[in-house]
């Protein structure tokens, strides 16, 4: 009882707070994002609780790019961090939000890693007119729901179909393959998506989807509909799910005479996944990913060297590269508004134009996703090796 | 052959079934008590096969023996301190406390340890690939199936050629004249409970082996399959678990091998439906005279 009391208390003191923000924000949000020479940006970033790994990583990626932006500054402004730790919870990300947008009146917000707690400041972001960016929120949802554009929602991660469009493209280009399998996790949302948008591209593309498989997550013996799918003779298999299953699922294909290559999306970008399949049968298996540290081109080289002298020698990951392209995203489009004020750097957001970042060159389509390219990883001897870029 | 190759991999996974099973269908032709804990053994014997293998250093066998004896313990602690005072009880008593005895190693080792899954090494066992007439069969899968076979001979031979073998048999047909000639009811019951969670330690190593990921809730679905090819079988029959495991498994494989793999969990349930609605004795019902 006294926990429901307090859950009672706590919902109502939230909607009061975020009926004030409301009431506050849609006339004076103007001046007051900075004053004089600092421009005031709000971090609302998952730094402790379930996926502080995601969250710290983005936040040290962002912190680079800030230090970088500010030996020059932007037209002599300085950023300012102001980070709220939403503990990697929908309602804390709310309350971050309307923190940050009533109490310290940020000119935007980074925010936040996960699409959940991303989705969880939309409202505010778009009753205060502030604009957030999710780092790696991959959801269609964030920026685009029930069929209407959150215009002042924007993020810098591509989105879940989108793997499926780029593996498409490497299979036909890359692969030659002219068959093609889908074997998806049924009980995700991600593995559908990324399945949809793989066959649509690859049937564009003139190959054929010979089979489409589906498995249960937590499933462990996959070995019968393998070998139903070894009987289909695919020249490459498209497997769109969580590292758990998907190791399981490649070692026993190999096991099971299915030498073709595998590929996945970010969902397979696990340590555990080399344990779980072992690092011979990964040969000849891919996966989509936001960027990768071993890329030759000359900017990710850059970002590689910055980061290790600021963080003893540790190298990127995808989070930290995707962290400091928000903080690039961002000063780009507060430089071309010419201003703090909250609406015209959504405004320039908008217009962003082959933007040259870590991840990719990016271009902001209608819905609010950037258009860039996705890098291809290969397991080689159970490492991940730079194989090529894919662009849309 | 495709169909050939759909047979060898239901044996495979049946075989592990099986194994399981032997222990639900002995416990029950004992106490007439199904152990829901059993699945759970399955689990612990899985991890401590791990553990021996990667802390340990030890090779197969070895951690074999080890996982067995150690769940062979820890099934006889079981009876003792959660069946043994409901054995006057009744049978909806014992079978509620069998549940809440599943719950409890499940949810005590996730606190122990944690909820993340484990991997057992890749190169415990030897993974030659043979083809033969374009069938691929793993040399894993075939000691797999040895080890079952092995197993499962020794248990009839214990069933059926020792002593404690003979006192099982006679307090599964009658517990209080077995009682009367002078045998120890209470220590036939804990060897009972010894051999089959032991057998389900086994089990649990060559799970580890041959599916590599494991992790503390992996019995639950395992333990409820093995319960049902225990009824195909006959529960209480010993030559019928084992049946009903490897037909089970091989159920299971033709279902994802017509192109049904979601429904695969769902035909094992319908097995079980229809085997008690139409066969509610099993397969080997009508033969009552190997109950254990």
């Amino acid at each position: 009882m006294k926990k429901k009391k307090l859950a009672g208390a706590f919902l109502s003191l939230t909607l009061a707070a975020g009926m004030l923000a409301g009431c506050g924000g849609s006339g004076s949000s103007d001046k007051s994002s900075g004053d004089g020479d600092t421009i005031k940006i709000g971090v609302n970033l998952e730094l402790s609780g379930g996926v502080a790994s995601y969250g710290q990583s983005i936040a040290e990626g962002l912190e680079l790019a800030t230090e970088e932006i500010n030996k020059e500054g932007i037209d002599g402004k300085k950023i300012k961090l102001i980070k709220v730790d939403n503990k990697s919870e929908a309602s804390e990300a709310t309350s971050g939000a309307i923190k940050l947008t009533s109490q310290d009146k940020v000119a935007a917000i980074v925010g936040a890693a996960t699409s959940t707690n991303s989705i969880a400041q939309v409202q505010i972001a778009q009753d205060n007119k502030v604009p957030v960016i999710s780092p790696s929120g991959t959801s269609p949802e964030i920026t685009f729901s029930k069929d209407k554009l959150n215009d002042y929602i924007f993020r810098t991660s591509f989105i879940d179909p989108f793997q499926g469009t780029v593996a498409a493209n490497f299979a036909t280009s890359e692969i030659k393959a002219k068959s093609a399998a889908i074997y998806i996790d049924s009980a995700s949302d991600y593995s559908k998506g990324l399945a949809a948008a793989f066959k649509e591209q690859f049937e564009k593309n003139g190959g054929k989807i010979v089979a489409e498989e589906a498995y249960i997550a937590k499933d462990t013996d996959f070995r019968s509909t393998l070998t139903r799918l070894k009987s289909a003779k695919p020249d490459f298999i498209f497997l769109p799910g969580y590292y758990e299953e998907a190791g399981l699922i490649v070692k026993q294909a190999r096991e099971t005479g299915l030498d073709v290559p595998f590929m996945g999306g970010d969902g397979w970008d696990s340590p555990k996944l080399v344990e779980i399949a072992g690092a011979k049968a990964l040969n000849n298996t891919f996966i989509t990913n936001h960027y990768s540290s071993g890329d030759p081109d000359e900017k990710i080289q850059n970002f590689v060297s910055a980061f290790k002298a600021k963080y003893k020698d540790k190298s990127p990951d995808a989070f930290n590269a995707l962290g400091y392209d928000t903080g690039y995203f961002l000063a780009d489009a507060i430089k071309r508004a010419g201003s703090a004020d909250p609406t015209k750097i959504k405004e320039a957001l908008e217009k962003t134009k082959n933007l040259q970042l870590v991840t990719g060159t990016f271009t902001l389509d209608e819905k609010h996703n950037p258009i860039k390219s996705a890098t291809i990883l290969e397991f080689k001897e159970g490492k991940q090796v730079f194989n090529t870029k894919i662009n849309p | 052959m495709e169909l050939i190759q759909q047979l060898i991999n239901g044996v495979s996974l049946g075989s592990i079934y099986a194994l399981i099973a032997l222990g639900y269908t002995m416990v029950y032709g004992i106490v007439k008590l199904i152990n829901f804990a059993h699945g759970d053994v399955f689990m612990v014997g899985s991890f401590v096969g791990f553990y021996s293998i990667t802390v340990l250093d030890l090779s197969f066998v070895p951690a074999l023996l080890i996982a067995m004896s150690v769940c062979a313990l820890f099934g006889v602690l079981i009876e003792r301190i959660a069946y043994k005072p409901l054995r006057n009880a009744t049978r909806i008593a014992a079978l509620i406390t069998a549940i809440g005895v599943s719950l409890l190693i499940e949810y005590g080792f996730i606190y122990v340890r944690g909820a993340q899954p484990e991997a057992y090494p890749n190169d415990v066992l030897p993974t030659d690939k043979f083809d033969i007439f374009g069938v691929s069969v793993n040399s894993q899968s075939i000691l797999i199936f040895g080890v079952a076979v092995v197993l499962m001979i020794i248990l009839q031979i214990i069933v059926h050629k020792t002593k404690i073998g003979k006192a099982m048999r006679a307090v599964s047909f009658d517990a209080d004249a077995a009682k009367l000639m002078g045998i120890n009811v209470n220590n036939t019951i804990s060897a009972t409970f010894a051999i089959g969670s032991a057998l389900a330690g086994a089990a649990g190593v060559i799970f580890g082996i041959y599916y590599i990921k494991i992790e503390p809730l992996m019995g639950v679905l395992p333990g409820l399959k093995a319960f049902v090819a225990a009824v195909l079988g006959g529960i209480g029959i010993i030559p019928g678990a084992m049946v009903g495991g490897l037909l089970l498994g091989v159920i299971e494989a033709l279902v994802s091998a017509a192109g049904y793999s979601l429904w695969r969990d769902a035909v094992a349930f319908v097995v079980l439906i229809l085997i008690l609605i139409f066969m509610p004795q099993g397969l080997f019902g009508k033969n009552k005279k190997e109950k254990v």
